[in-house]
């Protein structure tokens, strides 16, 4: 157990570190960066924790997918990096706000809640043969089913609100349609003429 | 295989080993498990640039390399002297940093995914239950490596690829999620191992005739990841020179060149994993066979039986990139949403159907 600590505080320090690179480099790209290895290391915290679901799913999500289409934004934007800076000690109140509330209810879950219990000060060896994804699965589609279910249909709702909102018609627009190309045979578009051979000149 | 191996070993060295604590062996091993899995990789990623030069020179009509060694067999040697020696010339208004970052960033992926993939019965450096989400997830990593190579380059032909590269690896990911679903329903499980072993007793009980159209979205997936033609716009030589890569030279290019054969290795081995039975045997219960002893390998599964699978898909690969004209993105984008995600999608519910009257890989299930 003595190794589980020190690779928590190791990976955790990283982590900690990382999180500092997002929100002080001055490059839009580098602070993705920063993000996309914070990530990494909560999905080892998590693998540390016998987690092996919610690791592999949160590189494979938000590693994989979320941050690949955030650095393709990011890369269009030109950032000025003067406006940021002049808008810094304006958020800066807002930033500190967001950070102790967060702070508070952390240490609310972690320490108040668990006064009766008291939270584990390592981690929990797991008994063999134990699946992470099994686990989840089982509570997910019985005891949660609904709120599981709603949760999707509320994410494809807001895919299709994304969609239609961004969807514009320009009039004039040239689009093939596929169906029509593949349904094309030969006689519709050639005409076979027989002639006879004309004489050299 | 394992017991021949250990006969091997001199007693004195087998004692010395003995005497090393649990955690260093086990490290040790790992280690050694490592080494000879990434030294295999790369030999088959330098033969596979020798087997598709001829493979397309063959299909154009052409004799293909046959200078360096015999039949030209040494050449992909040859070709990596030329590219270490080569100068790596970092453009003056790059990112400096994550331009050189950016070709290992495409390559750790490539190779790491690697661990969970069992080459036969006890081979496999990592036999975890989540291998299934773990290769899904590096082999989406892997985009990194191009996005950050087309943007660090400053370069408008860099950032084209990088982008077109972008979209569409997250367009096809999200198909070949869907096709390993399908895997994992008639397989019940996440870990590699036992979705090969679900497959176990010959061809008709490999997933590939059940799974058919998932079979298909997913090979054809794994060409488009691996931004091989007819899905290289990334690099997209007629339009963009040589998109992502085009300001790399030297040692930096030839990472990006192995990330990319290695990820056509995995993509292959997986197909055959997932579709094909991976390591087993397709004459399994032939036993007629075993009477002859110089065709025992032929029931027997193992390493040779995913090698083969394996090279039958890098040859698709070539086979394709000689055949077809390269897609256009629009057209790309439109097979990637509109064609394979609904195909999916339905095959999923038809495999709900045929687990609900145990039909096919369902066939013992709960009766």
């Amino acid at each position: 157990m003595m190794l589980h600590s020190i690779l928590f505080y190791v990976f955790a320090g990283i982590m900690f570190g990382a999180a500092l690179g997002v929100i002080l480099s001055r490059n839009p790209v580098h602070s993705v960066m920063f993000l996309v290895f914070t990530f990494f290391n909560a999905a080892i915290l998590w693998l540390l924790a016998e987690a092996e679901f919610l690791a592999i799913v949160l590189v494979l999500v938000y590693v994989g997918a979320v941050m690949v289409l955030f650095l393709f934004v990011v890369m269009m934007l030109d950032v000025n990096v003067e406006a940021a800076k002049r808008g810094l000690t304006r958020y800066a109140p807002l930033g500190i706000g967001l950070a102790l509330i967060m702070a508070i209810e952390l240490i609310n879950v972690i320490w108040l809640r668990d006064q009766g219990e008291g939270a584990a000060l390592d981690f929990v060896d797991l008994p063999e043969g134990y699946s992470n994804t099994k686990a989840l699965g089982s509570v997910l589609y019985t005891e949660h089913f609904y709120a599981f279910e709603i949760a999707a249909v509320i994410l494809l709702l807001a895919i299709i609100a994304a969609i239609t909102l961004t969807m514009r018609k320009r009039p004039g627009l040239k689009v093939q349609n596929i169906s029509k190309q593949v349904a094309v045979r030969a006689k519709d578009r050639v005409r076979l003429v027989k002639m006879d051979a004309e004489k050299k000149q | 295989m394992l017991d021949f191996l250990a006969s091997l070993v001199p007693q004195f060295a087998m004692d010395w080993w003995i005497a090393w604590p649990s955690w260093l062996q086990y490290l040790a091993a790992t280690l050694f498990k490592i080494l000879i899995l990434t030294v295999g990789v790369i030999l088959c990623v330098a033969f596979s640039t020798y087997f598709e030069r001829k493979v397309i020179g063959s299909m154009q009509a052409r004799v293909g390399p046959n200078r360096v060694g015999f039949k030209g067999l040494l050449q992909p040697f040859a070709d990596v002297f030329k590219l270490l020696f080569k100068e790596v010339i970092v453009p003056s208004q790059s990112s400096k940093f994550i331009f050189v970052i950016a070709p290992l960033l495409s390559l750790t992926p490539a190779l790491a995914a690697w661990a969970v993939i069992p080459m036969n019965n006890w081979f496999v450096i990592a036999d975890i239950n989540a291998g299934l989400l773990y290769v899904l997830a590096l082999t989406s990593v892997g985009v990194y490596g191009v996005i950050l190579a087309g943007w660090a380059t400053n370069s408008k032909y860099a950032l084209l690829g990088a982008m077109r590269s972008a979209a569409q690896i997250v367009a096809y990911e999200i198909a070949m999620g869907f096709a390993l679903v399908g895997v994992l329903m008639a397989a019940g499980s996440l870990n590699i191992g036992d979705i090969v072993n679900a497959q176990a007793g010959g061809v008709s009980n490999w997933f590939l005739l059940p799974l058919l159209p998932l079979f298909l979205v997913y090979w054809i997936s794994g060409v488009a990841e691996t931004n091989r033609a007819p899905f290289d716009v990334a690099e997209g030589e007629s339009e963009i020179v040589a998109g992502f890569h085009v300001e790399y030279s030297g040692v930096a290019f030839a990472l990006f060149f192995l990330a990319e054969y290695a990820n056509m290795i995995l993509i292959s081995t997986l197909t055959a994993v997932f579709f094909l039975g991976g390591w087993a045997s397709p004459f399994e219960g032939w036993t007629f066979l075993n009477d002859i002893s110089w065709l025992a390998w032929l029931t027997a599964g193992g390493l040779h039986w995913l090698f083969l699978k394996m090279c039958f898909f890098m040859y698709t690969f070539f086979w394709l990139r000689a055949t077809f004209p390269r897609y256009r993105y629009d057209q790309i984008m439109r097979l990637g949403w509109k064609v394979f995600i609904p195909v999916t999608i339905v095959w999923i519910a038809v495999e709900g159907a045929m687990a609900w009257f145990h039909v096919g890989p369902w066939s013992n299930l709960g009766a």
